[in-house]
């Protein structure tokens, strides 16, 4: 497939019918729901179809519950050993994979250069492998004596019947002074990553969340939620907080450890980063610790000062509200000059953004001030809340593949609970535009007549292409060099093609440059030699 | 330090695996799929594998690597995936029209026992799969052996097709291993430099490392065609390159077409490049050209001009065992010294064979079948080397132990140009002696004092 006719012009709608015509019935009907064109309705958000099963053969990008579980959220943890009970794959590729920075200093203890399996053999699928867990984890403990072992299942491991629920409690009580704890993640369960980060979310707050009461120092204590430090995103949001004189108590879970799981309870405010991968420890926060917490975005240097005033907001202190000011008036300049030089080279140009499930909002932030248009975007593993906002959720059905991860009953600690803001407060605040425990999602913010896709597939990307020929596609690895064939830009939002950070001031002048860099490099005048643009001999060389 | 954790001193391990020096079997399967032309790899199994399994095979070529899944449910998973498979197929052979379509297992299909043969028939009968096109299949349990096993076992595969007509063809079907794309590029440039008509199979070379050009073919040029796969039971002779990679396939053909074979190391450095060329012109009945000997005859030049900096030097090594037996055998006869040698991949003729080739050093190699990185580093630190050769991973205990770092293998994710550039053959032996000789040579340039640092070396 080859971008010839630049001029193309297509509708949304006809867009959409060309990226369904080639698909068998069944399938076009399928893909029609989660393909949606954004067009203001009366009154009311236009619905997509998401969180439901992958197509068989479809080519898609997601991944698995294991993934989302031990990659996402376990595993930027680095004083926890992260062990997973399967075959040697599932390790392998979640060793140094996503780029999670930690920092433990000179002497702390860090697991995350190391990979930790039981390299489940034939004889451990037939025998069952609970006997090689148990004693992998004792190896373990021999050997690093860590605070904690979590177990990780793969996808063999639930078809076999391993407890290992039961081989974590054993050896939990058996060492006394290690948290042994386990994860039901096995691969297969749900339709994608997003099962993990519900499972890994239940096993966090029931194993870690509440286990350190001992009071932290500092003042206006928050956690922050759903933030993996990436190209140390967290560093830099951590830089500004300090700034501010906010005291991060827990980020959930870039650049953390064992004990700020344990102390999160202790925090006065959760700020959500991530909605999709943390939500329910959100919740969970909530309901059993009285913590309130509010959506954040630190992607974009506008977002980033909205997020820090609204912080700023909530705890009501004219001390902290002004330092957020000063804070943001020392930063700004710096992102204005940046934006100064390269806003003219970016200005009007098209992006699309298809990432997991909330970078392709987030990011939407920076393009805007870049002043690019994103003209299409979509999640790999969204629900419909991330797309239409949370007033969706009582709407929701849980399907089959989904109907089996599990949901816990929170209640209120009958000694720890403790409303951080009374009614009055609550209310004042509310009544000042404040939003608790509130995501609009994607969909509000996209312009009218763009496409919004979920689950997009490698044929539906080349199409979109081909059809509306972006300057700047954003995605991962696996659609990074088809693109990029096709002779556009390919920006990857996972690992950020290995620069980074982007969140906070300095990562807003960061990705600027990096778009300018990409969207106007030298490398996409190069795709024809000379001879294939003019392949016609008009005259002929006089030697002599 | 990275890996601050790992003691010098050790204990065995029986059941935790520590930064393994092997990965599973479906991805081995993929990366030879893809050496087949117009050919979509499909993992039968929960999408998640695939998804692992193309990402790291991109993050080593910088190519796009697709591949479908069967995208098993829970469901699936408890009631059989016949119909996910089956609904597979016939969306790939509709949106992405393969010419092929190469199915491999995962550690839950096969737990499960699908039976993948009984579905791809279902699937022709039902004319799921159009006319001339096939699908065929391996199985490719993660639970046994590693990534090798899974290359090895959808290699084999590949023969399922070859039909024995009663006519020789007059050519020698050539299984390259798992190599790099530009190594199997360099094999055919040696077969036709010999005037020896090969199959290649598989055949990554125009796949995957294809040009930017502003075009996207999923299925570029490259790559054996299922035309030559069912005709390579017509061939003179099989020669297989790597024990662990390409053996079973040599002998399936030999037991289903009555080919013969020759299992042969894979050729890097300048031993076992000799004996693959020896072979193919035994096999062809052709006479070696003057353009290889100046090849070799370069090589032998190279290795006498830097002998001095090679001399004695330790060396550690991990990786899979048919590049590690090659790559011993190349260090040996350079006069550099061994000394731990790790692979995770099972097979008990690997240790076998190294002694054999450092039998005749003045001391025993550490050499570890089915071991893995955390137990190199520990040895590496009770002995420690001037050199380590193995992928990325190796990074790390590079840094950790300061010792300069020869990437080689896979997967190679941190540096480019490896799909490009061939490191078997004379020419590639040349390339891996440049490479080895900067590294040291970097090295004593740091280290020497300023009254030391001399301009010529």
């Amino acid at each position: 497939m080859a971008i010839q006719n630049k001029s193309a012009q297509w509708t949304p709608a006809e867009v959409k019918e060309e990226m369904l015509r080639k698909y068998p019935p069944k399938v076009a009907r399928k893909r029609a729901s989660s393909i949606l064109i954004n067009e203001a309705l009366s009154n009311t958000t236009p619905e997509i179809q998401a969180n439901v099963r992958t197509i068989p053969g479809i080519i898609t990008m997601r991944g698995c519950t294991y993934a989302g579980c031990k990659g996402v959220i376990m595993g930027p943890t680095r004083d926890i050993v992260n062990l997973v009970h399967g075959p040697i794959g599932c390790s392998f590729y979640a060793w140094l994979t996503r780029r999670n920075q930690t920092d433990a200093g000179e002497n702390g203890e860090n697991y995350m250069p190391y990979c930790f399996s039981t390299d489940m053999q034939d004889s451990d699928i037939i025998f069952g492998g609970e006997k090689k867990l148990k004693a992998a984890i004792q190896e373990a403990y021999d050997l690093f004596h860590p605070k904690g072992i979590a177990v990780f299942a793969t996808c063999p491991v639930g078809l076999i019947g391993d407890d290992i629920h039961a081989v974590a409690k054993e050896m939990k009580e058996k060492f006394g002074d290690c948290n042994v704890f386990a994860f039901s993640c096995e691969g297969y369960k749900g339709v994608s990553q997003s099962a993990g980060h519900h499972i890994a979310n239940n096993q966090v707050f029931k194993h870690l969340v509440g286990l350190n009461d001992e009071k932290k120092p500092g003042e206006y204590k928050i956690n922050l939620l759903g933030e993996y430090n990436i190209g140390g995103d967290g560093f830099e949001i951590d830089r500004v907080l300090k700034l501010c004189g906010i005291s991060n108590i827990a980020t959930f879970s870039g650049n953390s450890s064992y004990d700020q799981f344990a102390s999160a309870h202790t925090a006065d405010l959760s700020c959500v980063m991530c909605h999709r991968s943390i939500n329910y420890v959100a919740d969970m926060l909530e309901t059993k610790f009285g913590i309130p917490w509010i959506k954040v975005n630190f992607i974009g240097a506008e977002a980033t000062a909205k997020s820090l005033r609204k912080i700023g907001q909530y705890f009501g202190d004219k001390v902290l509200i002004d330092r957020i000011e000063s804070v943001i008036n020392a930063e700004m300049p710096a992102v204005k000059a940046a934006i100064d030089i390269i806003k003219p080279r970016t200005q009007g140009k098209t992006a699309m953004l298809f990432v997991g499930g909330s970078r392709a909002h987030h990011y939407m932030e920076l393009f805007n001030e870049l002043g690019m248009k994103t003209v299409s975007t979509g999640y790999e593993f969204g629900h419909r809340d991330d797309y239409e906002g949370r007033e969706v959720i009582p709407n929701l059905k849980v399907d089959a593949d989904s109907r089996n991860i599990e949901e816990i009953e929170v209640e209120a600690d009958p000694e720890r609970f403790a409303p951080r803001k009374n009614a009055e407060e609550l209310k004042a605040l509310e009544d000042g535009g404040f939003e608790f425990k509130d995501y609009k999602g994607l969909i509000p913010d996209m312009e009218k007549g763009t496409l919004v896709i979920d689950d997009l597939n490698q044929y539906e990307a080349e199409k979109l292409v081909e059809l509306i020929k972006p300057d700047l596609f954003c995605a991962g690895i696996k659609e990074k060099y088809s693109i990029q064939k096709l002779g556009i830009p390919m920006k990857q939002l996972h690992s950020y093609d290995y620069g980074g950070p982007y969140a906070g001031f300095k990562g807003a002048v960061n990705f600027y440059k990096e778009i300018d860099r990409l969207v106007n490099s030298k490398v996409w005048g190069y795709m024809k030699a000379p001879w294939q643009e003019n392949p016609e001999l008009s005259a002929t060389y006089v030697w002599e | 330090m990275l890996l601050r954790h790992t003691p010098k001193e050790i204990v065995d391990r029986s059941a935790l695996v520590i930064n393994p020096a092997k990965t599973c079997q479906p991805i081995g399967a993929m990366y030879a799929a893809l050496g087949i032309h117009g050919c979509l790899p499909h993992s039968h199994g929960s999408q998640g594998c695939c998804a692992y399994h193309r990402s790291a095979l991109t993050k080593h070529y910088k190519e796009p690597i697709n591949a479908a899944t069967s995208s098993f449910t829970e469901g699936a998973s408890v009631f059989g995936g016949q119909a996910n498979l089956l609904q597979a197929i016939e969306n790939i052979f509709t949106v992405y029209e393969p010419e092929v379509i190469a199915v491999h297992t995962t550690c839950l299909s096969e737990t499960i026992g699908d039976d993948i043969k009984q579905i791809r028939d279902k699937a022709e009968k039902s004319g799921t799969v159009p006319k001339g096109k096939h699908v065929i299949f391996c199985n490719t349990p993660s639970y046994i052996g590693s990534h090798v096993t899974g290359f090895s076992n959808m290699v084999k595969g590949m023969t399922e097709f070859a039909e024995n007509t009663g006519k020789k063809n007059g050519k020698v079907n050539l299984i390259p291993g798992w190599v790099e794309p530009s190594d199997m590029e360099e094999l055919k440039r040696l077969a036709a430099l010999l005037n020896v008509p090969i199959t290649m199979f598989p055949d990554t070379s125009g796949v995957l490392n294809g040009p930017l050009s502003g075009e996207f073919k999923m299925f570029p040029e490259g790559g054996v065609t299922m035309k030559e796969l069912k005709e390579s039971g017509d061939a003179v002779g099989t020669l297989a390159l790597g024990e662990w990679c390409s053996a079973d396939a040599a002998r399936s053909l030999d037991t289903r077409c009555k080919v013969p074979c020759k299992v042969l190391d894979m050729a890097f450095g300048l031993k076992a490049t000799d004996r693959f060329i020896d072979a193919l012109r035994t096999i062809a009945g052709t006479s070696v050209p003057e353009e290889i000997n100046r090849e070799r005859g370069q090589l032998v030049d190279m290795i006498s001009d830097s002998h001095q900096y090679f001399f004695q030097k330790k060396v550690a090594l991990f990786g899979d065992p048919d590049q590690l037996i090659s790559m011993t055998e190349f260090l040996v006869s350079i006069d550099m010294w061994p000394m731990h040698i790790v692979t995770g991949t099972p097979g008990k003729k690997f240790e076998k064979r190294i002694r054999e080739l450092t039998a005749h050093l003045p001391y025993e190699v550490n050499v570890k079948t089915g071991g893995d990185m955390f137990l190199l580093h520990q040895w590496i630190k009770n002995e420690p080397v001037d050199l380590l050769i193995g992928n990325s991973y190796g990074k790390y205990i590079a840094r950790d132990e300061d010792i300069p770092f020869l990437r080689w293998g896979f997967p190679i994710l941190d540096r480019v140009g490896h799909q490009y550039f061939p490191t078997v053959g004379y020419k590639g032996g040349l390339r891996l002696l440049e490479k080895i000789l900067g590294l040291i040579l970097d090295r004593k340039d740091r280290d020497d004092s300023e009254i030391q640092f001399e301009l010529t070396l």
